[in-house]
């Protein structure tokens, strides 16, 4: 009985010390409680369904993020694991007629296999040349799957895929809640002891391996991790679209994740996630006026362009700078407002 | 069949390495990863297409000032908008993504998304060793072969080329030397973009121009590229025709070849790339470590 009292208030000491303190996890939390209750108060399914398309790409982006970000591995062909995720739920559900609760796991298992054998040639290649070749591979597989259109479907792909749930509002809540807890989930290994192996492979490789770290091992790891959540959001995309087709193995896809991952600053996983957020509505809402239809590309390259020029480390880190401040003796971050740090009482600024 | 591969191989071969040249110049001096390249070589085959068919220019006018115009753009371009996010390398890669989608989106404006055709510069066609090549083919072959020479002779022959080539073997040492980096930057900019513009307006009336042309080439250029070995120029010309014959081969020669071409071709890099991770003939930056 004590035990269930005790649980609450743990959970508001938790959320007051660690969450409330801090104007940008604050921003967060609120944003995650807004997107857990709309369907409430808010049901066009329209709006419902833009926002879990927005969810899956959450994803999506964020697993790019916690390869390229912070174990510094940039990879232009993200839209492999997307894809493998993709054309393996939609034609396990297909062929075999399974359903999603099975087709989806499978589908970011296999896209984690993907990523560690993509991995394995990965090992050698440093810098651009790593950058370069793995635009390769989603292109390798679109060649071979375009070879057997009797099994993959050629250029349609595979349609008319088993729904994960009936109605919008049951597809928005796996979405919303999937990104949730995943996006959390990527964030605490970037915040835990392996996060730091990553950023440290990222800083300094030789450094990494002198001090006794096997950097192979949490490089494989980083690609399994990343290939792992991109074959999940691939596997949702192409369930909740009911379709799985080459678009999902598009140089665009690849590139998309990349400007979503820069915009909204690498190595934060929070970052591409708020990009996502207002770059992919952004898109949506440009398309449903007439006037900006045809133009809602160009718009979206201009925009992302001169936002880069005035924040060139991206959209959040530009933010954060400005409503938090650092404490110069221990490092953790403080409201603007303060004049002592909230944890060691050090004069800011 | 073997013929046609001999033919249709060394014409897409000189195009890629035109292209590929540009590319490892570019990265070798600024160390720009310059996704736009491809997209300023669709420019030039959209100036072309406006100047020649909508503005009803001669031929021998409107070449030269499409090239121009691109070589402009992209100085400009360069100037605005990747000059000032120079330190920030991710910020510089999604400039450059940002401005092909720019150039994409406004051709799909104010072209439409049509397949556009330019007339030939001279019809006709000649046989050569018992295959029929178009005269504009051999044009593509000729000027690819005058450029190629012209370019060499500018990198190897010139102060300009000294600078350039110093510039991309060390810029601080060559900053030392007394070389304006950012200068030789600029100029590398405009040669880079003036080999990809002169490699459009060629391939113009032979292949079909619409606004998403500049993707196919761009990914095997990178292929090129990375198989020569990153900023070696020999590399990307050697590499170019690599890769422009196993295309040509698959194509003719395997089974639903022309959906494969592209996978071979990136196989056959990802292949060297596991037994010379630094291309073929690439070196390794040691401070790049």
């Amino acid at each position: 009985m004590k035990g269930l009292l005790a649980w609450p208030q743990w959970l508001w000491a938790q959320l007051r010390h660690e969450v409330l303190v801090l104007p940008s996890r604050s921003f967060i939390f609120f944003a995650a409680l807004l997107l857990l209750v709309l369907p409430f108060f808010y049901d066009d399914p329209y709006v419902l369904r833009i926002i879990t398309m927005t969810a899956i790409f959450a994803i999506f982006a964020a697993s790019w993020d916690l390869l390229a970000g912070f174990t510094g591995q940039v990879n232009f062909g993200h839209a492999l694991f997307f894809g493998v995720g993709a054309y393996t739920s939609a034609l396990l559900s297909y062929h075999l007629g399974w359903v999603p609760l099975l087709t989806v796991p499978l589908g970011a298992a296999l896209a984690m296999v993907t990523g560690v054998l993509v991995g394995i040639p990965c090992l050698r290649l440093r810098g651009s040349y790593l950058s370069l070749a793995t635009l390769a591979f989603p292109l390798i597989l679109t060649g071979v799957l375009f070879a057997f259109p009797d099994f993959s479907g050629g250029e349609l792909g595979v349609s008319g895929l088993k729904r994960i749930m009936v109605g919008s509002v049951g597809n928005y809540y796996v979405a919303v809640v999937l990104m949730l807890l995943l996006c959390f989930g990527m964030w605490k290994i970037g915040d835990s002891n392996t996060g730091l192996i990553f950023h440290a492979i990222r800083e300094d490789e030789v450094a990494c391996r002198a001090s006794g770290i096997n950097t192979t091992r949490y490089k494989l790891l980083a690609f399994a991790l990343s290939g792992l959540f991109a074959g999940l959001a691939g596997a949702l995309f192409a369930h909740f679209m009911r379709v799985a087709g080459p678009s999902s193995l598009e140089v665009a896809l690849s590139f998309q994740v990349v400007i979503w991952g820069i915009f909204g600053g690498i190595a934060t996983i929070y970052g591409p996630v708020v990009a996502v957020f207002v770059l992919y509505p952004l898109t949506e809402i440009l398309a449903s006026f007439d006037i900006f239809k045809e133009i809602r590309l160009l718009i979206f390259a201009v925009i992302v362009l001169l936002v880069l020029l005035f924040m060139p480390q991206g959209l959040t880190p530009w933010i954060r700078d400005k409503i938090e401040l650092v404490c110069p003796r221990c490092k953790n971050r403080n409201v603007f407002s303060r004049h002592q740090c909230r944890l060691c009482g050090a004069e800011l600024r | 069949m073997f013929q046609d591969i001999l033919i249709s191989g060394l014409v897409n071969s000189g195009v890629y390495a035109l292209l590929a040249l540009g590319f490892s110049l570019i990265f070798g001096v600024a160390r720009i990863v310059n996704i736009a390249h491809t997209a300023f070589y669709m420019l030039a085959a959209f100036a072309l297409y406006g100047l020649l068919v909508v503005g009803g220019m001669p031929l021998l006018l409107a070449i030269p000032l499409a090239v121009v115009a691109v070589v402009a753009l992209s100085l400009v371009c360069y100037k605005l908008v990747i000059e000032p996010v120079r330190q920030h390398e991710s910020a510089v890669l999604i400039a450059t993504i940002a401005l092909a989608l720019i150039f994409q989106e406004s051709l799909l404006v104010s072209f439409g998304g049509s397949f556009l055709g330019i007339p030939n510069a001279v019809e006709g066609v000649t046989s050569i060793i018992g295959v029929r090549v178009s005269y504009q083919r051999l044009i593509v072959l000729a000027v690819v072969a005058v450029t190629l020479v012209a370019t060499w002779y500018l990198l190897n022959r010139t102060r300009l080329g000294l600078a350039i080539r110093a510039a991309a073997n060390d810029q601080e040492i060559a900053n030392l030397m007394g070389i304006n980096v950012s200068r030789v930057a600029m100029y590398t900019v405009g040669i880079s973009v003036a080999l990809a513009a002169i490699a459009g307006v060629v391939v113009a009336p032979v292949f079909v121009v619409d606004p998403l042309m500049w993707l196919a080439p761009l990914v095997t250029m990178l292929a090129i590229v990375v198989l020569g070995g990153l900023g070696s120029l020999k590399g990307s010309v050697i590499g170019a025709f690599i890769i422009g014959y196993v295309e040509a081969i698959t194509v003719f020669a395997v089974p639903s070849g022309s959906y494969l071409k592209g996978a071979v071709a990136l196989s056959i890099m990802i292949v060297v790339l596991l037994l010379r991770p630094e291309g073929l003939f690439g070196v390794v930056f040691e401070e790049e470590r």
